[in-house]
């Protein structure tokens, strides 16, 4: 499957979206904040509406359309005016009504949308791969220096606070990463799955870790190896890559979900 | 001596709430291994997070060694263990693990220095827990994680050390050890500390100064001086 481009171009963005994707989603986990991608998802989704509507690239206004979406969710929460899932239910169902509007309004409800919605990685061009990979790499290494500081407010939230760590800027950082994340991985698994692929692997790597970094390093390996096989599946099998890869991550925690129950029975 | 906490005046209440804490004034002096015991409610736990600028006084000015606390910015100098400590996080976390994320206080970005784990070597090794570093937290009883948070709040080498409930649910044995502990780092490293409970029967051998909050001070001295009756904190009565 090599031999061609479009199967190459796809292995490339799909494996730095896997790697990514566990990454942020190991915090959002953390932070009992699983559904946040969707919520963001949503938002995206009127972002890509509103692009179509003003003739702008459609990945470009969803990416600040997510991380406008990130900002409000985490400042709804933060200032306690709503309660975590409150403000999660807020900015999902504006966020899916106001992509309905303006979708409607641009006239575009049509096969281009499901590429957004359900992605689309076997038309991933070389300009969109370099895309995925300068903002990819850049959430890795933002998470890379701030792990550390990132882990301390996971650990033990109210500890960091008295210790001077910046916890309103690391929990928004974490949301910028999800926002982040979701932006460049809408063509690889698109906004409706792209949550599942960050939560699925932290989800199923917990079942079997023994310590925070085997979590971590797990959760990278059921990321990738999900994007990996669910693509291969997907030539194969005819399948839809997208959901392909999601079933793959979700079949992972059910093996891992096994393997749990066998390790504690004996 | 000089002074790790001085709280002027203050008051304290909620937002639309009643008052929970009236024209407080009290003193710590650098070194002093202070319990502040009371009935539930009475404010002990306000008092601390007053001092550890987690709230923020209606009136009155607290000070955290000689520094307005709102603008201490040495924070490192602060250790706290919350009150019922518990993992924030739902993926098992060893004890070195743990104990890592405070050192953040001293070293947040980046990767850990040799000082750094030297540190978090002696944490571990001063509660008893260099043992299991590699054990996660879920599977060590109550005592041994109480350990582990007290470890992590030791880690960044704090000049005052706040417990809120330290020994809410664990053993007896537990207790005990827990304040040998506290005993030891008190004579041998001058650390300051705060000792909030609703009882100190556990700590009252080895506390030089008792406070006992209810919606003020009540009661401030050596434990031996205090009224028989107030020994349970609940029959306190201002």
């Amino acid at each position: 499957m090599f031999e061609f481009e479009f199967m190459r171009l796809a292995f490339a963005a799909g494996a730095i979206v896997g790697l990514l994707a566990p990454v942020v989603g190991f915090f959002l986990v953390q932070r009992q904040m699983s559904l946040i991608g969707d919520g963001i998802g949503h938002v995206a989704f009127a972002g890509v509406a509103a692009g179509y509507l003003i003739g702008v690239s459609p990945v470009w206004t969803a990416l600040v359309a997510a991380i406008v979406g990130a900002a409000a969710i985490e400042w709804l929460r933060a200032h306690r005016t709503a309660a975590g899932d409150q403000a999660l239910a807020l900015v999902f169902y504006s966020g899916i009504a106001g992509g309905v509007v303006l979708i409607s309004a641009a006239g575009a409800l049509n096969a281009n949308l499901f590429a957004y919605l359900f992605g689309s990685i076997l038309t991933v061009t070389r300009a969109e791969l370099l895309r995925i990979a300068l903002l990819g790499l850049g959430a890795l290494l933002l998470v890379a220096i701030l792990l550390r500081a990132l882990l301390a407010v996971a650990i033990d939230e109210e500890g960091a606070r008295v210790s001077g760590l910046p916890v309103a800027f690391l929990n928004g950082a974490v949301s910028m990463l999800a926002a982040l994340t979701i932006g460049i991985s809408m063509r690889i698994v698109g906004i409706l799955l792209i949550a599942a692929l960050m939560v699925l692997p932290v989800i199923a790597a917990q079942r079997v870790a023994w310590s925070l970094r085997s979590t971590m390093g797990l959760s990278i390996s059921i990321g990738l190896g999900s994007v990996l096989a669910g693509l291969t599946a997907s030539y194969y099998l005819n399948m839809p890559p997208g959901g392909a890869i999601v079933l793959t991550a979700a079949a992972t925690f059910v093996v891992a979900a096994g393997l749990e129950t066998l390790r504690r029975r004996v | 001596m000089p002074l790790a906490l001085e709280l002027d005046s203050v008051d304290f209440a909620y937002e639309h709430g009643p008052p929970v804490l009236r024209d407080v004034s009290f003193e710590v002096e650098a070194g002093e291994f202070v319990a502040i015991a009371g009935p539930n409610g009475g404010g002990k736990t306000t008092l601390l997070r007053l001092a550890l600028v987690l709230a923020r006084p209606t009136r009155g000015r607290v000070q955290l060694f000689g520094e307005p606390a709102d603008r201490f910015r040495d924070r490192a100098r602060l250790g706290y263990l919350s009150q019922r400590a518990q993992l924030g996080v739902q993926a098992p976390a060893t004890v070195r693990e743990v104990v890592s994320a405070g050192r953040a206080a001293r070293n947040a970005f980046g990767r850990l220095t040799a000082e750094d784990r030297e540190a978090i070597e002696q944490a571990m090794e001063r509660v008893g827990l260099a043992d299991l570093a590699r054990r996660p937290l879920s599977r060590l009883s109550g005592g041994q994680q109480q350990r582990a948070f007290i470890a992590k709040a030791l880690v960044s080498g704090p000049q005052l050390l706040a417990l809120d409930e330290p020994t809410a649910g664990v053993d007896v044995e537990a207790q005990e050890a827990l304040s040998g502990l506290l005993a030891r780092l008190n004579d041998e490293l001058g650390v300051t500390i705060l000792y909030v409970s609703h009882e100190f029967g556990a700590i009252e051998h080895v506390v030089r100064r008792l406070v006992l909050v209810r919606g003020g001070i009540v009661f401030d001295g050596p434990p031996s001086s205090l009224p028989g009756v107030w020994h349970d904190p609940s029959h306190v009565h201002v």
